[in-house]
């Protein structure tokens, strides 16, 4: 199989994770990433239609929780480790950006 | 060197009942060894400067004729994936510098309950995401029995603290290996347990569905204690199993009696290739064969044809879990924030902080992890990798109708240098093959140690894996071959590695 | 902003096209606790004011190593409202990630549910204004999370756009939604703005009926999300023309704007279409004060949403006990429970419309439950009751309670009160003042049934107006009109006039 990672996608991949990457990144990634692709690629090879899949180690279900109100954490206890905060809230930057 | 910080978890806690050591002493043997050797070490990020508090708590309440937990007044290092609300948490990554957890994780909870005394937090690869701890953000551990190589990962502070005779209990978590390799490499002992047998709340999670807490100490037997104190049901972590566990600590003074390996039937896996393991481990690894079977053990081999897509599963669900659990490490509530110059949007700040707060390694998984759940991609990669599991799974089924473990070197080779493969993040996976598949399956795994390799004199360890739900059975394995093998030495593996003077860096 | 769109005439759009619906509704449960925490819902009226940020537990901010459980209550709920909604319940479904990076979401992921839904294949039956009967096939409603608030700050506006930074408050971060989602609704015609509308309003009905969410809508506690799009119409017989390009307009939080943006979007998108334009595919906003929509964030990633199984729950899988045990404690449908009512109130089509388009049926049928007739029950509250509402810009539902409704027509039954006197009791009760009695005692209202009183009155207005008297006696009867409004006018109007009237005769009878 042909390796499909370009420099293009490991751009918009950052993009889509939240991490600014800068050329040299983009260009170490993406020889990184495609040597790595070309290894875990393999995987396909027996995963067959009549495999099912494993979400959870152990099979287990209907794990459900009493409807009933537990200890909360305090406002201060909220907002201890905010970066920002005003009026009792966390304080971030404006969502859009000007040309929005 | 104080006498008091070679003493194991179980002989420290028969002193502290009898009276004859008081927590305060342990524990200030151990600050002392940490102020000693941890400058060379490293293998801790923080130290708690509540510790002598928490250990004069336990000395009042038993002079008071408290009811004590067995090892109430026992020191415990605690790896700092797991939040603690005394002293910060974060995870090996700068982007958590500082963080006050306001809650402690259940397994902290446990051990305060039982009054184990926090001696502080160990290194780790950045959230966990390595097999050597020189991804952490705050520096690199050092093996002790060689400060220039590598103590595994991710878990190499708690492996190298209790090499080190810095604390005799840690707390680690494996989620393809970061607690058996360290302990592979350290010439020490470590579990994973079965899926759901540890609470996972307040693990940072790396890979939810992989991740374990275990413990990691010099014997099977303070495995087993640790393990009695902080497994079990916890309604916080849905996962959590609802087993009533055997105690594992009678599991493994049991095995020490030795008999259970008579008619003990010890899997080989046929396919793990013998060329891919450095000589000495290898050697190490049928050297403990030959001592089983001269034991009563049955060796026999079975066939796993699907381990070897192990590596590749785990290197697709595992960056596809952590990049969506690490998503929430953004600037907006905890953590580090950085604001681009100009008039920077909320998604400009989150990129530069997540750019400088992460690592490289830690950069590399989500990019990678974010490509194999994206769509058009996701069936080829993420799915594949889950059916692979379930391959994996039948490969144990088939195998454990067989055997009553399986047993493989716990890593392909001993401590390398550190820096020496930083470079090949590929070679740096490889060194999971033999530990990835029990978290594939959620089978329970332990490392102990078999000896030392003979080209460079480094510790090796064997692993033993039991079906789901059989961790008991690892620990009457693990404790039979430990006395076995520590008889044919006359003494403890860790006797033999260099005393640390401390200093040196 | 942008200038305000071309709209087409609305009888010209559907001439030239037909609209294509779709919705998704989100249903806030009002249960104890979140869908994925223990801290309090919000969305139950319990803890509904509470300050920001203080309904937090670790998950909902996503502080790091916490976990999410599943609210057992909030199952219960969702597999009520998947059956009634006709639909089947899966045997396993499971919670899946849903990732995209935004302030008000802790996580930066949204445990929803994704490719197994708790209940999927079902229809609900519409009725519109005029009593016409319409099936809205509903494809799947799935268990969801709410995502926190964010409150945008230093722009003109309020909103989003020209904002300098915004404040987050995680309350609202895992309040356990439903999200039940249409099908493709063909042929709705001229009628779709008032589908639009039934169909809130049923899903509104339904889940209010099953008492699991407070199912305010000006508190959004039901959002609906209505998608449009317009194909050309073609000639009887001919193959219907491909889907067009559709919209999907977030948000609307009343029943009247759902139908306003729909008739908006259809007006709007037609006029595009019929200028040679094309439609983009987008998300728009729906702004009340204007009746306009204007387009949203502009989709830059949120398409890939790289979902997953949720590693950290398992799946759901009820059984076929507990879905029956449900299935049994269903409510009546609201359509039936209407036909229902209306034959037992015996009202006409226009009396039970009154009833039903001021949304008064509850009402209704509690006031007549505490005693009232189902005619007096009626006229109170399409009467005096939604009079004053509406002079107080408030629903009448809810302005009174049942009972005092009730307790205020008995007052008049047994006359203590008039019916003038009990509209001043009406405005006493909504005042505040307490029950009709307590009113009536307060303000010293009741009706004067003392007949020595009444008679003392009738004497003084007689001996002012002397030649009253010889008119009465003399057959011309409705002389004694003037009487009875003086005496009415001393005794302040709390005189029973008929009895003022009996009293006049007898007495020229002497
Ligand atoms: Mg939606
Ligand atoms: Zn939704």
């Amino acid at each position: 199989m042909v390796s499909e990672i370009t420099p293009e996608l490991v751009r918009h991949l950052g993009v889509l994770a939240r991490i600014q990457l800068n050329d040299d990144e983009v260009t170490r990634l993406t020889g990184q990433l495609d040597a790595i692709v070309d290894n875990i690629a393999k995987v396909s090879e027996v995963a067959t239609s009549d495999v099912a899949a494993t979400s959870h180690p152990i099979p287990l279900a209907n794990v459900f929780r009493a409807d009933v109100v537990g200890e909360t954490l305090t406002h201060e206890q909220v907002l201890q480790n905010a970066p920002d905060a005003a009026d009792g809230r966390f304080r971030v930057t404006a969502i859009l950006g000007e040309e929005q | 060197m104080s006498d008091l910080i070679r003493l194991t978890a179980a002989e420290l806690a028969d002193k502290l009942t009898a009276g004859e050591v008081s927590s305060r002493e342990a524990t200030q043997a151990h600050l002392d060894r940490i102020a000693a050797v941890d400058s060379d070490v490293h293998a801790f990020l923080h130290v708690n400067d509540g510790a002598l508090a928490a250990a004069d708590a336990v000395d009042s309440a038993r002079a008071a004729g408290e009811k004590l937990h067995p090892l109430a007044g026992v020191p415990l290092a605690i790896k700092d994936v797991l939040v603690t609300t005394d002293q910060p948490t974060t995870s090996g990554s700068k982007i958590l510098e500082g963080y006050m957890s306001p809650y402690d994780a259940t397994v902290v909870a446990r051990a305060r309950a039982a009054g184990l005394v926090p001696l502080g937090k160990t290194n780790m690869d950045e959230f966990a995401m390595g097999s050597s701890t020189e991804h952490s953000a705050y520096g690199p551990t050092r093996n002790p029995w060689d400060l220039d190589r590598i103590p595994g990962g991710s878990g190499g502070g708690s492996a190298a603290a209790v090499a080190a005779f810095e604390a005799p209990l840690a707390l680690g978590s494996d989620t393809g290996g970061s607690i058996r390799q360290p302990a592979h490499v350290t010439g020490t002992v470590g579990i994973k347990p079965t899926y759901g047998g540890v609470s996972r709340y307040g693990a940072i999670a790396l890979a939810s569905s992989l991740d374990q807490v275990g413990p990691v100490t010099r014997t099977v037997l303070d495995s087993g204690l640790l393990h009695d104190i902080i497994g079990g049901h916890d309604p916080k972590d849905s996962t959590s199993l609802t087993d009533a566990w055997p105690s594992f600590a009678d599991a493994a003074r049991e095995g020490a009696r030795g008999d259970v390996l008579k008619g003990l039937k010890v899997g080989v896996i046929k396919e793990l290739p013998d060329s891919g393991f450095q000589p000495g481990v290898a050697a190490s690894f049928r050297a403990s064969l030959d001592l089983l079977e001269a034991n009563g053990a049955e060796i026999v081999e079975i066939s796993t044809p699907h381990f070897e897509y192990g590596v590749a599963a785990y290197y697709l669900i595992l960056p596809a879990e952590a990049s969506s659990n690490l998503a929430k490490f953004d600037s907006v509530r905890f953590g580090l924030r950085v604001t681009p110059d100009g008039n920077p949007t909320v998604e400009d700040v989150m990129s530069a902080t997540r750019e400088a707060g992460f690592g490289d390694e830690v950069k590399r998984r989500i990019i990678l992890g974010t490509y194999a759940l994206s769509a058009g991609y996701y069936d080829e990669y993420y799915g594949s990798a889950q059916k692979v599991r379930t391959l994996i799974q039948k490969d144990f089924d088939d195998a454990f109708a067989q055997v009553d473990v399986i047993a493989t070197p716990s890593a392909p080779t001993t401590a390398f240098k550190i820096g020496e493969k930083i470079d090949d993040p590929l070679q740096m996976y490889l060194n999971d093959v033999t530990t990835i598949p029990a978290n594939l399956a959620g089978v329970p795994g332990i490392s102990i140690p078999s000896g030392l390799a003979e080209e460079d004199g480094m510790p090796v360890g064997i692993q033993f894996l039991a079906p789901a739900h059989e961790d008991a059975r690892l620990y009457r394995v693990g404790a039979a071959l430990e006395t076995a093998l520590v008889d044919s030495w006359g003494a403890p593996l860790l006797t033999r590695a260099p005393q640390l003077a401390g200093g040196t860096r | 902003m942008a200038a305000a769109a071309k709209l087409m005439d609305f009888d010209k759009a559907l001439e030239l096209f037909e609209p294509v619906l779709g919705f998704e509704v989100h249903v806030e449960l009002n249960t104890n606790t979140k869908m994925f925490s223990d801290a309090p819902n919000p969305a139950n009226e319990k803890y509904h004011a509470a300050e920001p940020n203080t309904l937090i537990a670790p998950v909902d901010l996503g502080l790091p190593g916490a976990m999410p459980t599943v609210n057992e209550t909030a199952i219960r709920s969702s597999i009520s409202l998947g059956l009634a909604l006709n639909c089947s319940i899966a045997e396993s479904s499971r919670f899946a990630r849903k990732n995209y990076f935004y302030p008000d979401l802790g996580k930066n992921y949204q445990i929803s549910q994704y490719d197994e839904p708790i209940a999927y294949d079902g229809s609900v039956v519409v009725e519109l204004e005029d009593g016409t009967l319409v099936t809205i096939p509903i494809e799947r409603a799935h268990m969801e999370e709410d995502a926190g608030k964010l409150t945008h700050m230093g722009g003109a506006t309020g909103r989003i756009q020209g904002a300098e930074y915004s404040l987050v408050d995680y309350n609202r971060a895992g309040v356990p939604l439903v999200e039940i989602v249409t099908n493709i609704i063909y042929g709705a015609g001229h009628r779709a703005p008032e589908i639009a509308k039934a169909y809130v309003a049923t899903i509104r009905d339904i889940v209010r009926s099953l008492g699991i969410s407070e199912a305010r809508l000006e508190r959004g506690n039901l959002r609906c999300d209505a998608n449009v799009s317009l194909r050309p119409r073609v000639a009887e017989g001919e193959e219907p023309a491909l889907l067009g390009t559709r919209t999907e307009t977030k948000n609307v939080n009343s029943m009247r704007s759902v139908e306003r943006a729909v008739r908006h979007e259809i007006q709007r998108q037609a006029q595009i279409l019929a200028d040679g334009g094309t439609i983009i595919q987008e998300t728009r906003h729906w702004h009340e004060d204007t009746g306009t929509t204007s387009p949203g964030r502009p989709k830059s990633d949120a398409d890939d949403y790289r979902y997953f199984p949720e590693p950290d729950l398992l799946p759901v899988q009820p059984t076929s006990a507990l879905i029956e045990e449900l299935r049994a404690e269903l409510p009546e449908q609201p359509v039936a429970r209407r036909r229902r009512l209306k034959a037992e109130w015996s009202f006409t089509d226009l009396e039970f419309q009154d009833v039903r388009n001021g949304n008064l049926i509850d009402e209704v049928e509690a006031t007549i439950a505490a005693g009232a007739t189902p005619a007096a029950a009626r006229k109170w509250w399409t009467g005096e009751i939604s009079r004053l509402a509406n002079s107080q810009d408030k629903d009448a539902a809810g302005l009174i309670a049942p009972e005092n409704v009730a307790a205020l027509q008995k007052l008049i039954d047994e006359g203590t009160l008039t019916d003038k006197l009990a509209r001043q009791v009406l405005e006493g009760v909504i005042a505040g003042e307490g029950t009709p009695q307590e009113v009536v005692d307060g303000r010293g209202l009741a009706v004067v049934s003392d007949d020595g009183a009444l008679i003392a009155a009738i004497d003084d207005a007689l001996a002012a107006q002397p030649d009253v008297m010889a008119k009465i006696k003399d057959g011309k009867v409705q002389a004694a009109g003037a009487v009875i409004g003086a005496v009415m006018k001393a005794m302040k109007g709390q005189a029973d006039a008929a009895r003022v009237r009996e009293l006049i005769l007898e007495r020229a009878a002497q």
